[in-house]
């Protein structure tokens, strides 16, 4: 099998009273390469423990990761992160801080100079590859976060709620970039958000989680990530199809929410 | 009673300035972003400091500073004490019942001025008129019945009559009565300090320029200010060496944190200045003794600083340095030290204050050379001036090494607090 396999992954994590949460029961999950997953659920359905252990930077109590043949054992190159804010390095130029990546694997100075410069310019950066990361929005900082990731030639990019922090605009725009950058580098994607419509425009295929214990509930293929490629985010919005799975899977989170509440409350 | 109108006038001064800054820059404030909100009162970045304010502050120091040690830098001066001639007369009585009066004439004079007493005539009767000298701010005692005969005694001043332990007011200053009969002389001193309390400012600038030229007890000026910033530097230098890898240490490794926690955690509250005693006893009164107290002032210091640094390191950092391929040693090099670097540099800061203030009070203990010793020496001899002018420097200096300090905080890690 090629391509990123998720195979039968259960996380629980001990509570230090006694007890134990149930993070992840039974994940499985293939993904081909140069698939674009999104991944959507009610807080605690363990989207980021998921994400975090395909990562390697936790390793699951039952279950593995293969990539590529490979069984995943801890944080590498070919997984690149992309996190939500704050997980850049002030201390660096924004091109230093695209250079991070080659520059530890020991790459030639001008080698990983004209790449970064290439991402720098995709990614519109191209006028703030000097600048230092404290002088830059929190939009560009994304992107900075993106070209660092790819700087990188990862197989896998993860990205946990990239454009959270953002705002509506920018959002929207950030998501356009994502879409381009996943045509023209055919990266593996998987990405984590909140946002149902997020998840429906930049999805190729869309992950439905349920909480407690964590699980698989639903999967979707979707055509908007494909459409949304060479047409306008805002045209891919007005398809009939989008409204009614919007609707479909708002509710089915709303469902799964008000069972929580219900739960809480009796219990 | 000098203290309470310097007080008032300090407090007078401050309103007053408050007031007349206040009325000359009505409608000249600067319309910035601050200018424009209503709301000043609580909102903390509403409130900068008044430059004007800062100017004023110090030169009404210097100003009272002047105004109440007589210098020539303040136009008004409080009242000084008492200086020149001054006469009384005083009625002597012997033992056969008669009464004759006779003069005194004193001159009042500043410490170290050469004076002849007054001339005056030896008078008529049994009673002689007498002379002499005091030194301002002085009492003197006076055996005026000395030269009027035997049994004499004085009965009155100035016409007033006057028994043992009573006093008469002269031009000048009070005359009293002792019981056993002599005449005590105390001038006026006014509201002015002594300038063995406190030297004028020129008096603590001549200070300066003459330890300045000659040094002060055979070794230079800047010998001596230069020994207790080699001291400082030196014990900081070899407590940051010592003390951030260990931080780092903490940081990083269980067993370290857990090892070093009590000893660190213990000695971070000791005052340094309570170790000077054992230091003493270990390391002797010279430059090593000293050194090693300024390096115990320092390690905790920077060893919490590094420590703290480490561990506020943000776990997304690391994790995408992981993801980028980075390995332990490349993340220490490239994502934890120069994290921890804002935290060490205030770390840092803390660290030179405290050795600073640490090494004046180890060479006010023991030293041969250094800022401490010089003010602790003059004091022995009673020169003020030059405690004063040590303070002065000692003050300086201080304030000139945070200033360095946060100069070049702002150069080598200027994403300080803009993360």
């Amino acid at each position: 099998m090629s391509g990123l396999s998720i195979e039968g992954v259960s996380m629980r994590f001990d509570l230090p009273g006694g007890g134990h949460v149930q993070a992840l029961k039974d994940v499985s999950l293939d993904l081909a390469d140069g698939e674009l997953l999104s991944v959507l659920g009610p807080s605690g359905c363990g989207k980021t423990t998921l994400l975090n252990i395909v990562a390697g930077f936790l390793a699951p109590t039952d279950g593995r990761i293969v990539l590529h043949g490979n069984r995943v054992s801890g944080p590498s190159a070919e997984r690149g992160m992309v996190f939500q804010q704050g997980a850049l390095f002030e201390w660096m130029s924004v091109r230093d801080n695209v250079e991070f990546g080659p520059r530890m694997k020991g790459m030639p100075a001008k080698e990983r100079r004209s790449g970064a410069d290439h991402l720098l310019d995709i990614t519109g950066l191209g006028a703030f590859k000097e600048k230092a990361i404290y002088e830059l929005s929190g939009g560009m900082q994304q992107r900075v976060a993106l070209a660092r990731c790819l700087a990188n030639d990862p197989d896998v990019i993860l990205m946990d709620e990239p454009l959270g922090a953002l705002d509506a605009l920018t959002r929207e725009k950030m998501q356009g970039l994502v879409l381009k950058l996943w045509k023209e580098t055919g990266k593996t994607i998987i990405l984590i958000t909140h946002s149902v419509e997020e998840a429906l425009l930049l999805g190729e295929r869309l992950l439905v989680m349920a909480p407690r214990p964590g699980r698989i509930h639903r999967e979707y293929r979707l055509p908007f990530a494909e459409a949304g490629v060479n047409e306008d985010l805002r045209q891919v919005k007005k398809m009939p199809d989008f409204a009614t799975r919007r609707e479909e899977i708002l509710s089915m989170i709303w469902e799964m929410e008000e069972e929580i509440m219900g739960r809480t409350e009796t219990a | 009673m000098t203290g309470i109108i310097l007080l008032a006038i300090y407090v007078a001064l401050f309103v007053g300035s408050m007031l007349a800054v206040g009325f000359a820059m009505r409608g000249r404030q600067p319309r910035d972003f601050t200018a424009l909100k209503t709301v000043t009162f609580g909102d903390e970045s509403a409130v900068r400091p008044n430059r004007v304010a800062s100017i004023i502050s110090v030169v009404v120091i210097f100003l009272l500073w002047a105004a109440f040690t007589g210098s020539s830098l303040s136009p008004l001066h409080v009242p000084g004490p008492f200086l020149g001639e001054t006469r009384f007369a005083y009625t002597a009585a012997n033992e056969a019942g008669e009464t004759d009066e006779a003069e005194v004439a004193l001159v009042v004079h500043e410490q170290g001025a050469a004076v002849e007493p007054p001339e005056i005539g030896e008078g008529d009767g049994f009673a002689l008129n007498d002379s002499g000298q005091i030194v301002a701010y002085r009492t003197e005692l006076l055996r005026v019945t000395g030269n009027d005969g035997e049994g004499a005694r004085v009965v009155a001043v100035n016409g007033q009559p006057i028994e043992a332990g009573g006093t008469v007011a002269i031009e000048g200053g009070i005359v009293g009565l002792t019981p056993r009969g002599s005449l005590t002389v105390t001038p006026d001193r006014g509201l002015q300090m002594e300038p063995i309390w406190l030297p004028s400012p020129e008096r603590v600038w001549d200070a300066l320029t003459t330890i300045a030229t000659e040094g002060y007890q055979n070794v230079p000026l800047l010998e001596h200010l230069g020994f207790s910033l080699f001291r400082v530097l030196v014990g900081f230098l070899l407590g940051a060496i010592v003390g951030i890898p260990l931080g780092y240490a903490m940081g990083l490794s269980g067993w370290f944190r857990g090892w070093f926690d009590p000893i660190v955690e213990f000695m971070r509250p000791v005052p340094p200045l309570a170790l000077i005693p054992l230091v003493i006893i270990w390391f002797g009164i010279w430059e090593s003794g000293k050194i090693v107290l300024l390096f115990l002032a320092a390690l905790w210091i920077m060893a919490i600083a590094a420590r703290s640094g480490v561990s506020g390191v943000a776990i997304a950092k690391v994790h995408a340095a992981y993801s980028l391929g980075a390995s332990k040693w490349q993340i220490l090099r490239h994502v934890i030290i120069p994290n921890s670097l804002p935290e060490i540099f205030t770390g840092a800061r803390v660290a030179m204050g405290v050795c600073w203030g640490t090494v004046v009070a180890a060479e006010l203990v023991a030293a041969q050379k250094g800022a401490g010793m010089m003010i602790i020496a003059a004091s022995k001899f009673q020169r003020t001036d030059i405690v004063i002018m040590g303070i002065i420097l000692i003050g300086l200096i201080g304030f000139g090494i945070d200033i360095l300090m946060r100069k070049a905080e702002t150069w080598l890690v200027p994403w300080k607090g803009r993360a």
